[in-house]
């Protein structure tokens, strides 16, 4: 586990809002009025599904810090935690810039301490570093939820909101199974990101792991390294190893620019694609059905939203309104759903540019 | 065995029009050792194609997977070509996979594609080259006249470029939307990538310009010996800034080749190729010290990492069994160059 504390998804994953927290609050607010018992989510238990959580309350201040927006998916990051501070006008959010440097981003947080923030959001660019900088800001009163990388210690964050890279491999390993419908001897081949990385490895057992339940395995595996050239290498060389393919997994829509002209220069179509992360041109294409890609998992890239709108509710003294028991959970997990032609429409908006 | 191709090669090549007149010694050593060590490069290719038919039988030996290595050989080779003129000429250079990811991506910015859209798609060709030009030549006067060490001024392009780069993409992909660009440079002729021509065609005039020309001489005499080379009227510093204009320009070229391979232009685009065409140029007996080098070892250095890829990749073998292949395969190189070398000098 500490392990998945230091690195994290690099690069290239994606938005969508598939939290149970984010949905449930949306859907709250629809049905607030007066539930017309259409289609009924199972969730109203009790008799009137009323929640008053996103009416203003007091001010909260939300201290905000992540690494450098290196790529697509850390640029989204931030511009959707400010896209959802701005829809609540009793949050003020204190933006510190991005860095990719420890002693700055720790400086930061000594900042807000300083300040005396209600909250801070942070998505640490090493998790085991900055904990101890997040267990005094929690000594010193503050709520402090954790984003995407985590803490190596339970007191460091009141709240923890990951994103699930064995889940990406899970969802893409399933939705493949059921493409192939049976097929035994389907060739699967996957095309991972930088493999020393822990996201990575996860990525692979969780989708080794789905092909297997279904009877198949990874016939074909190469790793590139999340950059446009490297799955251009690694797809040219893999066209050549396996002559026949039914199913390609790219772990990452960054890389995927350059998989996708390797097959187009190599003119191979006897099998279907998908991708991983879920980038805007990516859910393009699927939209437009024009090429291999048929589908991408995503890594939401709305997380330190989420984190957000947490800080929120838990500086309120509010609880989460689809969950019967009281008080925002210690951690949740994001969903990584499988985006295809049918749904990409709901997707689409929360992509980020790669 | 490679000792006696070593001493007993009058080779042809030395043959060339006289430009330097210093050049006699680095000379000899540049015969001997370019055709003796070619001839272990060609064996160990020929091993690597061994494994490959054994291992990967019909899925190795076809037209389209040989042509599928030459052109992902392609772009690392334009680069070390220009990097063997640079480590001939006694220096290093650090910055050309920088200068070829910034090269990608200046082709690439909304306003050059634009101008390509109205003009020509040439424009993203000619942008690209300039820009990797540039690069070269800042490197050169800042090593040749402002007598920074190339290792620093190369290591300061290195970082800079790819920052550059970075700011003018921001840290975004982008892709080529000029239509002719991509249909010009991924067609075929006679059955073969236009890459794989550029290729050749690169790796032609790179051999003619090194072993041919009196700009080749000049080279091998500024980097075997400069204070000699300029006592015999050679402008050292003039060339030293040609060399790394030369080597710009090649970034330049493998980047153009890039945008064709990755159909995209971006700032992480060509991260580490500095090391690799570094190895490659090392591996074809090249001297890292300078005075000798060779651009079929180049070439041949270069096919046999990319060829080692792609048996790995057909027997679906991992990335770090590749890593240490490839390690093992620049150690006995460099071991097999040093002894070379001494016997050169005992001789």
């Amino acid at each position: 586990m500490s392990a998945r504390l230091t690195t994290s998804p690099r690069r290239g994953l994606l938005a969508l809002t598939t939290t149970v927290a984010v949905g449930a609050l949306v859907l709250a607010g629809c049905t607030s009025n007066e539930a017309p018992q259409a289609e009924g989510t199972a969730a109203s238990s009790a008799p009137a599904a009323v929640s008053d959580n996103d009416d203003d309350g007091d001010t909260v201040v939300i201290g905000f810090s992540a690494p450098a927006a290196d790529h697509g998916w850390m640029g989204a990051i931030t511009s959707a935690a400010k896209a959802e501070a701005e829809k609540y006008p009793d949050v003020e959010l204190r933006v510190a810039e991005g860095t990719n440097d420890v002693s700055l981003q720790i400086s930061q947080i000594e900042t807000f301490i300083n300040d005396k923030v209600d909250a801070i959001v942070l998505l640490p660019f090493d998790g085991a570093a900055l904990t101890e900088v997040a267990t005094q800001a929690m000594d010193a009163g503050i709520t402090v939820i954790n984003v995407d990388r985590e803490f190596s210690s339970p007191f460091a964050a009141r709240t923890t909101v990951l994103g699930d890279n064995y889940g990406m491999g899970v969802s893409a390993g399933t939705y493949i199974c059921e493409e192939l419908g049976g097929n035994a001897d389907a060739v699967v081949a996957e095309i991972a990101g930088i493999d020393s990385l822990p996201l990575t490895q996860d990525r692979s057992q969780g989708f080794s792991d789905a092909l297997s339940d279904c009877g198949l395995t990874v016939s074909n595996r190469v790793a590139a390294d999340f950059t446009i050239q490297g799955g251009e290498t690694a797809t040219a060389n893999l066209l050549q190893a396996a002559p026949k393919i039914d199913a390609i997994w790219n772990h990452d829509d960054d890389q995927g620019v350059g998989v996708l002209a390797a097959i187009d220069s190599a003119g191979r179509d006897e099998f279907f694609m998908v991708g991983g992360a879920g980038s805007a041109n990516v859910m393009e294409s699927i939209k437009a059905g024009d090429s291999v890609l048929q589908a991408t998992v995503v890594y939401p890239s709305t997380q330190a939203a989420d984190g957000i709108k947490l800080a929120r509710l838990i500086v309120q003294g509010k609880s989460m309104s689809d969950l019967g028991s009281l008080g925002v959970p210690r951690q949740v997990q994001l969903y990584a759903p499988v985006v295809t032609q049918e749904n990409v429409d709901l997707y689409l908006p929360s992509a980020f540019q790669s | 065995m490679s000792s006696q191709h070593v001493s007993a090669k009058p080779s042809p090549a030395g043959a060339g029009p006289q430009g330097a007149p210093t050049a006699t010694r680095p000379r000899r050593t540049l015969l001997r050792g370019s055709s003796g060590r070619s001839i272990g490069l060609v064996l160990a290719l020929v091993v690597l194609c061994v494994v490959g038919y054994v291992t990967g039988g019909e899925r190795f030996a076809s037209v389209d997977n040989l042509m599928t290595i030459l052109r992902l050989a392609a772009a690392l080779g334009v680069l070390s070509i220009g990097m063997t003129f640079v480590i001939t000429g006694g220096g290093i250079d650090l910055s050309v996979g920088s200068v070829m990811g910034l090269a990608t991506v200046w082709a690439t910015t909304v306003a050059t594609q634009t101008m390509a859209q109205d003009f020509h798609w040439i424009v993203m060709v000619l942008v690209a080259l300039a820009v990797g030009t540039a690069c070269g030549l800042i490197n050169g006067v800042l090593i040749a006249y402002g007598k920074v060490v190339a290792f620093i001024a190369t290591l300061a392009m290195m970082v800079g470029a790819r920052g550059l780069a970075e700011m003018i993409a921001n840290r975004q992909t982008q892709p080529v939307k000029v239509r002719a660009f991509l249909d010009f440079f991924r067609a075929e002729v006679l059955g073969i990538p236009a890459l794989v021509w550029m290729f050749v065609l690169v790796a032609v005039a790179g051999w003619v310009l090194l072993n041919r020309t009196t700009f080749g001489r000049r080279t091998i005499a500024v980097g075997g010996n400069p204070e000699a080379a300029r006592l015999a009227g050679v402008n050292v510093k003039r060339h030293t800034m040609y060399l790394y204009g030369l080597a710009g320009l090649a970034a330049g070229i493998a980047g153009v080749m890039m945008l064709v391979r990755t159909t995209a232009g971006s700032s992480t685009t060509g991260q580490l190729y500095e090391l690799d065409a570094i190895a490659a140029v090392v591996v074809g007996g090249t001297l890292l010290v300078g005075g000798r080098g060779t651009i079929g070892g180049t070439v041949l250095g270069v096919l046999i990492f990319t060829t080692l890829t792609n048996v790995f990749t057909l027997n679906n073998m991992s990335i770090s069994a590749q890593s240490v292949a490839k390690g093992v395969i620049i150690v006995v190189a460099v071991l097999l160059q040093q002894r070379f070398a001494a016997r050169g000098r005992a001789t």
